[in-house]
């Protein structure tokens, strides 16, 4: 009876003793047992050696195991913030693998390494939505200038229609995607499918190609306009196919080849709507126009 | 000695022989035991006896030195500590309401209508606040709004100004002139705001942060900018 209450009563006295040597030593329940016995020359040291052994072990088993870091359940505001781990220079980075697409690199594997991130998806979008409905604003004004019954129109309602076409797209076109690539893949799911996250992840940073390409449609040249898609497709495009072929061309060539033009069929839709819908230039464009300073309000509009 | 023991034990009940309830101990009277001469500690907490004038003054108080800080943006924690949201939504009411009235052949086509100025402002703001605290920003959710909302207040001036300016004319020189201001209070309103915000952020996200306070600025001034009086 007094034996064991004393192991007991010693046990924590040991371990106090313990913490008050060394107070920076982080202490694990497990553990408690080892610096008992081995309670002899240098037992901070030991306590210091064996923790730190384990918690490196359980750092790089953490790194192997990769793979998603949701924290926590979707109601707690952790969860969202594990979507949002980057830095200024991974998102820059980012951006540039989604403007210069090489052939050998999987933009979700070389660029996203597995740790996805809505933040570059959510404000690109953004960014696109103003950056198009103002840049239409000011090339249908430019195209106009020359016009004495045209009176400027800020034209607001179209944020709205451009935020909704813009962001069905970027979130509702992966759905589909991922939901079909799951579907397809059956039961190997966990051998070379994409996260849901992933796909947003890639058709968000894919549309980043086309913000320059809105502020440059505001030059009112027909041929112009027709270059910049193309190119802007081009890229874009690439990225997108660059990532989804190696895990699409598994499957039957039918279903392969028909899901990649989807995805392009998809992609030029919306390029080519925005430019009709935002930027119609109309047909009589003044030839002395484009080259005129575009601050010249015309007067003539509000001569009485 | 027993009359003795009696009177011993009888002493620690004689005083209470001689209470009588009725007369000695009032049981009526405040419990609170005054601090000061005059005050009682519930006056400083206890706004309910001043005049209303007195209570309205008080807040324009508060908002108004908040407007004198985000003129002179100097690094201090007033505007975070005492947030209050009067000061965002006096100054939203106003920005819509000088938004109005522009371009009115038809409402489609025209500037903003008055609510979008609103959900613009206010769910821009929540956007953003959002935003920061997810990317790990220690700044608190009102306090985020407050800043944001408050930092307007350079744009509203320029929307005056480019109202006033408009009524004398709407030629190149109105629009150089309307350029310059709303280009200087843009400038103005996020470098205030970045002053306040930029600081709750760890330093390899500032970026990511001050951008989306950015376009917020941007797209405001735009509103602010492209405001085209009816005919």
């Amino acid at each position: 009876m007094a034996s064991p209450h004393d192991l007991h009563f010693q046990e924590f006295e040991e371990a106090a003793e313990l913490l008050s040597a060394d107070p920076g030593a982080s202490t694990l329940s497990m553990s408690a047992s080892n610096p008992i016995n081995t309670a002899g020359a240098a037992p901070g040291e030991d306590v210091k050696l064996d923790l730190s052994e384990d918690e490196e072990g359980q750092e790089e088993s953490s790194e192997l195991l990769g793979g998603q870091k949701a924290a926590g359940g979707f109601w707690t505001f952790e969860y969202y913030q594990s979507f949002f781990d980057v830095d200024t220079v991974q998102v820059l980075d980012r951006v540039k693998g989604s403007v210069m697409p090489l052939p050998g690199r999987n933009f979700i594997k070389h660029h996203l390494r597995s740790n996805p991130d809505l933040y570059g998806p959510f404000w690109i979008c953004v960014t696109l939505v103003f950056s198009v409905v103002i840049s239409g604003n000011l090339s249908s004004f430019l195209s106009e200038m020359g016009n004495p019954s045209y009176h400027y129109r800020p034209q607001f309602h179209r944020v709205t229609i451009a935020a909704v076409v813009i962001f069905l797209y970027a979130w509702l076109v992966p759905v589909a995607l991922w939901g079909f690539l799951s579907w397809r893949q059956g039961s190997e799911r966990q051998v070379g499918g994409y996260t849901f996250l992933e796909t947003v992840c890639v058709y968000g940073y894919s549309l980043f190609i086309y913000i320059p390409t809105s502020v440059l449609w505001i030059i009112p040249f027909e041929w112009l306009h027709w270059t910049l898609i193309l190119v802007a497709m081009v890229v874009s495009g690439s990225v997108l196919v660059l990532t989804f072929w190696p895990v699409v061309r598994d499957d039957t060539k039918v279903m392969s080849v028909a899901t990649v033009v989807t995805i392009l069929v998809l992609h030029t839709l919306l390029a080519v709507g925005c430019k009709m819908y935002f930027f119609h230039t109309e047909v009589h464009v003044p030839t002395a126009a484009p080259t005129s300073p575009p601050l010249h309000v015309t007067v003539a509009t509000r001569a009485h | 000695m027993a009359t003795a023991a009696e009177e011993e034990a009888s002493r620690p009940f004689a005083g209470l022989s001689d209470v009588s309830i009725s007369e000695d101990i009032a049981v009526e009277g405040d419990i609170s035991v005054p601090v000061g001469p005059s005050a009682r500690r519930d006056d400083e907490f206890s706004t309910l006896d001043e005049p209303v004038k007195e209570t309205v003054l008080r807040d324009l108080r508060a908002v108004g030195k908040k407007f004198v800080h985000v003129l002179y943006p100097k690094r201090s924690s007033a505007l975070l500590r005492d947030w209050d949201l009067w000061g965002p939504l006096l100054l939203c009411v106003t920005l819509a309401l000088l938004l109005q009235g522009g371009a009115a052949d038809s409402d489609y086509q025209g500037g903003p209508q008055f609510a979008e100025v609103f959900v613009i402002v206010w769910f821009g703001s929540i956007i953003i606040t959002l935003n920061s605290k997810l990317l790990g920003g220690t700044i608190s959710f009102f306090q985020s709004l407050c800043v944001l909302g408050y930092c307007i207040l350079p744009l509203t001036a320029a929307m005056a100004v480019c109202r006033i300016v408009l009524v004398a004319g709407s030629g190149a020189v109105s629009f150089a002139v309307r350029l310059v201001v709303v280009t200087a209070s843009f400038g103005w309103s996020t470098f205030a705001s970045t002053a306040f915000l930029a600081d709750s952020q760890p330093t390899n996200r500032k970026a990511l942060v001050v951008y989306p306070v950015f376009l917020f600025y941007f797209v405001i001034g735009w509103m602010v900018l492209t405001f085209s009086p009816s005919q």
